[in-house]
């Protein structure tokens, strides 16, 4: 029974970080089917949005604060507020950065992409320093039992925050016009352009949508492992877009499936082989899936010009 | 006379170092189909991505209703009314037929006159009715010719750019596209067309311009051309 049990845990473990991943595998896949750019620097605007959490938190008196409603709307507050500054930081990068390239040889962005992520590491490590640091546990340490299964409201809150995140994402590109505007542009930029869709605000639109569901992971991480530090959206980034690449890049859908998938098999990994070879095993991953399925689980169209 | 809806005057557009055009000057009027022939390469749809702000002039002008459209950007040309059906139809692939009409109308507010619109459209080509929920990518060539012509049709053009319509049709399809072309055009849409169906243009056409190696070498009534020598030989394949 023990190991159903530990199976069990292991799972919970991976759907929580597979929702970061979800969260952030979006943003690549979001730039990538509307620009073709993989962009590099993704990574590191989810560790931004765990470093402008931090920064907030620390405005408010979370140890004057009891009660759990209260503490649940400071989440809340914090998330949107985080996601707000990731989307504008991704925002201004596409307009600093790519916007001029749009139209160079494609290794031009991706060369940028990893000068952005150099950049912004460098920034945050000035910021905050060298090594890890804590994030505060304001959420009550209330711990859940179902089935033996152990997990507590972290878990939950992990979950439930990226799934919401991205029903709404869903909701937005298939319900609105901005939306609409989106996919049109990701399918024919030219064509696109002769309907009328003004398609720079569009790529800004991508950019900050994007670039605010990395900040938002970027909190719901910094509360799940009660910890950040200014390199960690490095690996993160590569595992989510690997995770992208599982579902089908420039697909939406495939980057949520791809991003669960990836962090249910790391937790696996970690429990029954060990944790030194999560890493080995997610980027084996990627490059089956280069190898013998480039368009990915659920990918429409192959990626074959980076 | 009045003035033109639509002209252009000395344009010249390059792409990078390669000059595409040479002082080209054209002009739409009220009410006319204007045909524009040439061979592969001599610039027709460059004309075309040109009064459509999908490239730049490096000299000349473009004027429509009165307005400079030189250095406006793409999607506010299509807001004044100068609307473009661009070579290879340019389907949304992975969008039903219905979401490429309404896309056609992205730039307008009007929601009543959008719903009346897409009646007309698709009662001008009831095949479209039948595959509303089809994506756009599954449909046959001359289908989505149809639904590229209609797509144009729903943003309401004051003139309208056609950039190869009969291209890959069977015989039947080209047909039905040119009647409907006439059909749009005694609506009181002027239509600035490229065809490389020389024959059939110059039957629908007014008037046509003959761009050779990026500049226009003739022009004049539609039904002169028809019987000039040099065009005969050059496009209508007669000795």
């Amino acid at each position: 029974m023990a190991d159903i049990h530990q199976f069990f845990q292991q799972l919970i473990n991976g759907v929580a970080l597979g929702g970061v991943y979800a969260l952030i595998a979006l943003g690549y896949t979001m730039v990538y089917g509307i620009i073709e750019l993989i962009n590099f620097a993704h990574g590191d605007v989810y560790t931004l949005g765990s470093f402008f959490s931090l920064s907030i938190l620390g405005l408010i008196p979370l140890s004057h604060i009891a009660s759990g409603p209260a503490l649940g709307l400071i989440a809340l507050v914090v998330i949107l507020a985080a996601a707000l500054l990731c989307g504008i930081v991704g925002v201004l990068v596409e307009r600093l950065a790519y916007r001029r390239l749009r139209n160079a040889p494609r290794l031009a962005p991706l060369i940028t992409a990893i000068g952005v992520s150099l950049i912004l590491e460098n920034i945050m490590q000035l910021w905050k320093g060298n090594s890890e640091v804590p994030f505060p546990q304001f959420l009550p340490d209330r711990w859940h039992i179902v089935g033996g299964v152990k997990f507590d409201d972290r878990a939950v809150l992990v979950v439930a925050v990226s799934v919401a995140f991205m029903i709404a994402l869903n909701l937005f590109v298939f319900r609105t016009r901005l939306g609409k505007a989106m996919r049109a542009t990701a399918q024919d930029r030219d064509a696109a352009q002769l309907m009328g869709i003004n398609i720079n605000s569009t790529i800004a639109w991508t950019f900050f949508i994007g670039s605010a569901l990395a900040g938002v992971a970027g909190f719901i991480s910094g509360m799940y492992y009660g910890t950040t530090f200014f390199l960690n959206g490095y690996q993160a980034g590569l595992k989510a877009f690997t995770a992208a690449v599982l579902g089908g890049i420039g697909n939406i859908t495939g980057a949520m499936l791809g991003g669960f998938l990836i962090g249910i098999v790391e937790a696996m990994t970690s429990q029954y082989i060990s944790d030194q070879w999560t890493s080995v095993v997610v980027f084996s991953i990627l490059i089956l899936i280069l190898v013998f399925r480039p368009s990915g689980l659920l990918g429409e169209q192959v990626p074959e010009k980076v | 006379m009045t003035d033109p809806v639509l002209s252009l005057h000395g344009v010249e557009t390059f792409y990078g170092r390669i000059q595409a055009l040479y002082k080209v000057s054209l002009e739409v009027r009220e009410g006319e189909i204007v045909a524009l022939i040439g061979g592969n390469g001599a610039g027709k749809t460059t004309t075309l991505r040109t009064i459509s702000g999908l490239v730049k002039p490096a000299a000349g002008s473009v004027i429509f209703c009165g307005h400079s459209l030189t250095g406006v950007s793409p999607d506010a040309i299509v807001r004044l009314g100068v609307v473009h059906a661009p070579e290879g139809r340019r389907i949304f692939p992975r969008m039903t037929v219905l979401e490429n009409l309404q896309l056609g109308a992205f730039a307008r507010g009007d929601a009543a006159a959008i719903a009346d619109d897409l009646q007309d459209v698709l009662a001008l080509f009831p095949r479209l009715k039948e595959r509303l929920a089809q994506k756009g990518g599954t449909l046959s060539g001359g289908e989505q010719q149809m639904l590229a012509i209609g797509r144009a049709l729903m943003a309401k053009p004051k003139v309208l750019l056609l950039d190869e319509p009969s291209m890959g049709l069977s015989p039947i399809f080209v047909d039905t596209i040119f009647e409907v072309i006439a059909d749009i055009n005694k609506r009181g849409v002027p239509i600035l067309l490229i065809e490389q169906n020389a024959r059939k243009a110059l039957q629908v056409a007014s008037r046509c311009y003959v761009l050779e190696t990026g500049s226009i070498v003739k022009e004049g009534p539609a039904a002169a051309l028809l019987n000039d020598d040099a065009v005969r030989k050059a496009y209508l394949g007669e000795d």
